[in-house]
């Protein structure tokens, strides 16, 4: 009874969380554009592949994820080298400035990045949404490679310099390899936060919209089922992502303990 | 003597703040010598080997090596390898890459054919009996292996001098006792300079040439096993190099030491008259006899069995003796103590106590 209980209650849970999303799915497929169920339809689909705003969307959205993944990646990982290597102090100082833009609402952050190209007189597009993107990504890239490079001790760095490596080539045939995880990790998360980011977008992206960014501008109009295709698709392709970056913690952790397993037997 | 003297350092001092870690070191070693840097936790054994390897920069001072300066020379150009203490072998490489991560590092003329790296490797795996372990992972290694693939990985460039750090620190006892015979044999098979750092004295004891023990940054002696087993120069050396009795003595005149009220024939001399010494006497060399015939006698408190031979704790008029003989004395039995002139090992007081 008890461990019925205990499943129900997890059920109850899932359907609370879920159930909105399902919905919406299932409304995706509706061939009518009312509440109503009227029968199975693909043609949301086919519509939301031939509408342009849409599709013009998701290239930019695209671009700026994959772009804004890989510059802030490589910032960040260099970033988190710096403040692993410096003195305790400093290193809190800077972790908790770096921690700020993580808490700090999104809506803030998109005004203040507004208001800021505004005042360089810089024109709202693209760029600008790229900018901001990198801006946000960088302090969750600097979160997922800092432990690892706690975990990388020192000691391989300097192995490999007595083994006769400068300073670079230490970095890139020894570090670079046991924060690869870390980095890995990193870019995924930029890419997905980029990716279903719509406050900041809808401030500094100015004629380039986003996915969210359109979405939202359509949902103001008459709703469109259209929109329920798309973001059925949006969800789906961030599911995939963080299923992704599950699995590769799972398979870090399992591949950790058959290693261990291996040397007890050796032992 | 003087030209095939490899390291010399020269009034090394290392500070942290104000916090003094190295006081003045100097020390040449020779070549192909096993040299050990032996002391507790602390006393700034490992930092000298970090500045012998060029991790870290002395404050002041000057390391020569052949004769020349090399302070200024960066780690990955110096012609000496390090075995770090827990081992720090790259683990997204297999035992053979880890091995050849040094010679594929050679560039331009000195660059190596694949053929060459392959007979060094296979050559060195064979010298540590891990011949067939080439494709293996690091983490599927046993402790004792990865240590032997790190002292290989640093033995593969044929460097003129190998620092170990604590090497053999993670390692259970019967395995370090074999490792410390094989790397014995290593080091006068190779004919390479061990600049070996522990804190285990028989350890330093069973392999070293000579001997450096150091405490609080400074070196306190250097000599062979024997001399500082023997012959230890100060009550701490007597102290960290095996188990000793410390008591205080005041030096009469040569050849005669006064302890507990009554004097004593020994056989040091050099002290001042009346000076006050450490009298240092090893648990084996305490002879049991008869209270009568003793030159202390008092009452067992403790007997433990060692497996060579038994540990007996001695109380006589407030001091305490440990003693190690291969008959027991049963606790609460009164017995007397006999040591030979020479078995006692007189010094003089460290200065801090003179301080005192």
């Amino acid at each position: 009874m008890l461990k019925f209980l205990k499943r129900f209650y997890i059920f109850i849970i899932f359907t609370f969380l879920y159930a909105p999303i399902a919905v919406l799915i299932a409304y995706s497929f509706n061939s009518s554009k009312s509440s109503k169920w009227t029968g199975f339809t693909f043609d949301w689909y086919i519509q939301l592949f031939q509408d342009k705003q849409i599709m013009n969307s998701w290239g930019v959205t695209l671009r700026v994820a994959i772009f804004s993944a890989i510059i802030a990646t490589i910032i960040g990982t260099m970033a988190a080298i710096g403040i692993a290597n410096m003195k305790k102090r400093t290193r809190s100082a800077v972790l908790s400035v770096n921690n700020i833009p993580v808490t700090n609402p999104d809506i803030i952050t998109g005004v203040s990045l507004m208001l800021l190209f505004i005042a360089l007189r810089i024109e709202r597009g693209e760029i600008t949404l790229l900018l901001a993107h990198i801006t946000f990504n960088i302090p969750y890239v600097i979160l997922s490679v800092l432990p690892k490079l706690h975990q990388a001790d020192n000691m391989t760095y300097e192995a490999a310099l007595d083994l006769g490596a400068t300073p670079f080539s230490a970095f890139w045939k020894v570090v670079f390899h046991e924060i690869k995880p870390g980095i890995v990790t990193g870019f995924i998360l930029a890419f997905t936060l980029s990716f279903d980011d719509f406050m900041i977008s809808n401030y500094t992206g100015g004629t380039a919209q986003t996915l969210a960014v359109t979405i939202f501008s359509m949902t103001k109009k008459k709703i469109n089922p259209k929109i329920y295709a798309l973001s059925s698709i949006m969800f789906l392709t961030v599911l995939i992502l963080l299923i992704i970056v599950n699995l590769r913690q799972d398979d870090n952790n399992s591949k950790k303990e058959r290693k261990l397993k291996k040397v007890e037997k050796n032992l | 003597m003087e030209n095939n003297i490899i390291i010399d350092l020269k009034n090394i001092s290392m500070e942290y703040g104000n916090e003094k870690v190295l006081d003045n070191i100097n020390l040449y070693i020779r070549d192909k010598e096993f040299v050990t840097l032996l002391g507790p936790s602390g006393c700034g054994k490992t930092t000298t080997l970090r500045i012998i390897g060029g991790f870290i920069n002395q404050t002041s001072g000057n390391v020569y090596f052949e004769g020349k300066e090399i302070s200024k020379v960066p780690p990955y150009k110096r012609q000496l390898n390090t075995v770090f203490q827990k081992y720090a072998l790259f683990s997204h490489l297999n035992v053979f890459e880890n091995v050849a991560f040094g010679l594929r590092l050679k560039k331009g003329k000195e660059k190596l054919d694949e053929k060459v790296i392959k007979e060094k490797v296979s050559e060195m795996l064979k010298l540590v009996n891990l011949s067939g372990y080439e494709k293996r992972d690091i983490n599927s290694l046993s402790g004792g292996q990865q240590q032997r693939v790190a002292i290989v990985r640093a033995l593969v460039n044929h460097p003129k001098v190998l620092l170990l750090d604590e090497p053999l620190g993670a390692l259970d006892l019967k395995l370090r006792k074999d490792m410390q015979t094989e790397l014995k044999k290593i080091q006068q098979r190779l004919g390479i300079t061990f600049i070996y750092v522990t804190h285990d004295q028989e350890e330093a004891l069973s392999m070293s040439d000579t001997i450096v023990v150091m405490n609080e940054g400074k070196i306190q002696q250097i000599g062979t096993p024997q001399d500082i087993y023997n012959e230890p120069k100060n009550a701490f050396v007597a102290d960290f190099i095996g188990e000793s009795n410390i008591l205080d003595g005041i030096m009469k005149k040569d050849c005669l030491v006064n302890i507990f009220g009554q004097d004593i024939e020994c056989v040091d001399v050099g002290f001042e008259e009346n000076e006050s010494v450490d009298v240092v006497i090893r648990p084996e060399d305490i002879i049991i006899t008869s209270p009568e015939e003793g030159i202390f006698s008092g009452t067992v408190t403790s007997l433990t069995f060692k497996g060579v031979h038994f540990e007996m704790v001695i109380q006589c008029d407030g001091f305490e003796f440990l003693a190690h003989n291969t008959i027991a004395s049963q606790p609460g039995e009164k017995i007397g103590l006999k040591v030979k002139p020479f078995d006692f090992h007189i010094m003089k007081k460290s200065k801090k106590e003179c301080e005192k």
